[in-house]
């Protein structure tokens, strides 16, 4: 397999699991070398690439148990808190900043959740992925995914209505 | 949109009941200027999701093609340098023997250069016999020393082995 034909294998979600690392590992740097990280242990196994059927939810799953494995390790205890400057040409300026706030609340409040939570978040709301699709990834049962989807997004409700109303009622 | 149908999609939403293209609509709803104000805090979320999509990853990948160095390839080499010096040397060896051996081609030219020869290497060798004659004179001087033996055995009788 040369550069090429796995690039264009991997191109496709390498921002995927970026995402889904930095969701984890939070810190861009970490979620950087995380991704660098499964996208070579994939390039060094590229040999058995074609064995994978879906090499997309491989590197999720390789992405998620490497995660977890920095995050128990010692490295991961220097952790930086960075939040991205979120653009949005289409709304006024005090809109784009209020909004930038509630934003922000939200990153924080996923941030609060659970680990799988956020995982299942994340690959569901962001990444829209099927439900089995997500099951398959995390190695868990379909019903078990949606009820955990269904805690995650009413907490996140919860949390949002009571920041939203803070100091008005 | 009707605003009753999305209050029916966010209560099956949250149950983890809706599928992808009910959740388009939701985000699609909620990307608009305006909503209606009791759904106001849904806003951020999903703008959230949305905004956070949009995140790439930039480092670049250092792909290297390892190239391990195959050992084997030395003995193959090894194997192919001794046959090519083996080939290159045996021609040279026989040329040798013809120049040193069957340059006379008369049997006659041969005998006279052979005792010719061998004349000179006796001479030579009678010369250096003959400065080794006092070698004798030795011989003569150890014979005289016999006596000594006679000495060894009386100590041998004194030490009783």
């Amino acid at each position: 397999m040369t550069q090429t034909e796995f690039l264009n294998i991997v191109m496709p979600f390498k921002d995927k699991v970026f995402r889904l690392a930095k969701r984890l590992l939070v810190s861009t740097e970490e979620a950087e070398d995380a991704t660098q990280e499964v996208l070579m242990k994939l390039w060094n196994n590229k040999a058995k690439i074609e064995e994978y059927k879906n090499v997309e939810a491989f590197s999720m799953t390789m992405t998620k148990n490497f995660c977890f494995d920095k995050l128990k390790s010692k490295q991961a205890q220097n952790l930086k808190i960075v939040h991205n400057n979120y653009e949005d040409g289409n709304t006024s300026l005090q809109k784009q900043i209020e909004l930038n706030d509630s934003v922000n609340w939200v990153a924080r409040i996923i941030e609060e959740l659970p680990e799988q939570q956020k995982l299942i978040i994340q690959l569901r709301d962001i990444e829209e992925y099927d439900l089995d699709e997500i099951a398959k990834m995390l190695d868990m049962n379909n019903t078990a995914v949606r009820v955990t989807l269904s805690r995650a997004r009413k907490t996140i409700r919860e949390k949002l209505t009571n920041t939203h109303n803070y100091g008005i009622k | 949109m009707v605003l009753n149908s999305i209050d029916k999609l966010l209560e099956k939403y949250e149950n983890g009941e809706t599928s992808l293209k009910e959740e388009q609509q939701l985000k699609n709803y909620f990307s608009q200027e305006t909503v209606a104000p009791h759904l106001e805090m849904y806003k951020p979320m999903f703008a959230y999701f949305s905004v956070n999509k949009q995140e790439q990853f930039t480092k670049d990948l250092p792909l290297k093609t390892k190239k391990v160095f195959n050992y084997k390839w030395i003995a193959v080499a090894a194997v192919a340098v001794l046959t090519l010096g083996y080939y290159f040397k045996t021609p040279v060896i026989s040329s040798y023997e013809e120049y040193t051996y069957g340059t006379y081609n008369n049997p006659e030219d041969a005998l006279s250069e052979v005792t010719k020869s061998l004349a000179m290497i006796s001479g030579h060798f009678n010369k250096g016999v003959s400065t080794v004659n006092y070698l004798d004179e030795v011989k003569k001087g150890t014979v005289t020393l016999d006596y000594l033996n006679e000495i060894e055995k009386g100590t041998s009788i004194i030490f009783k082995k």
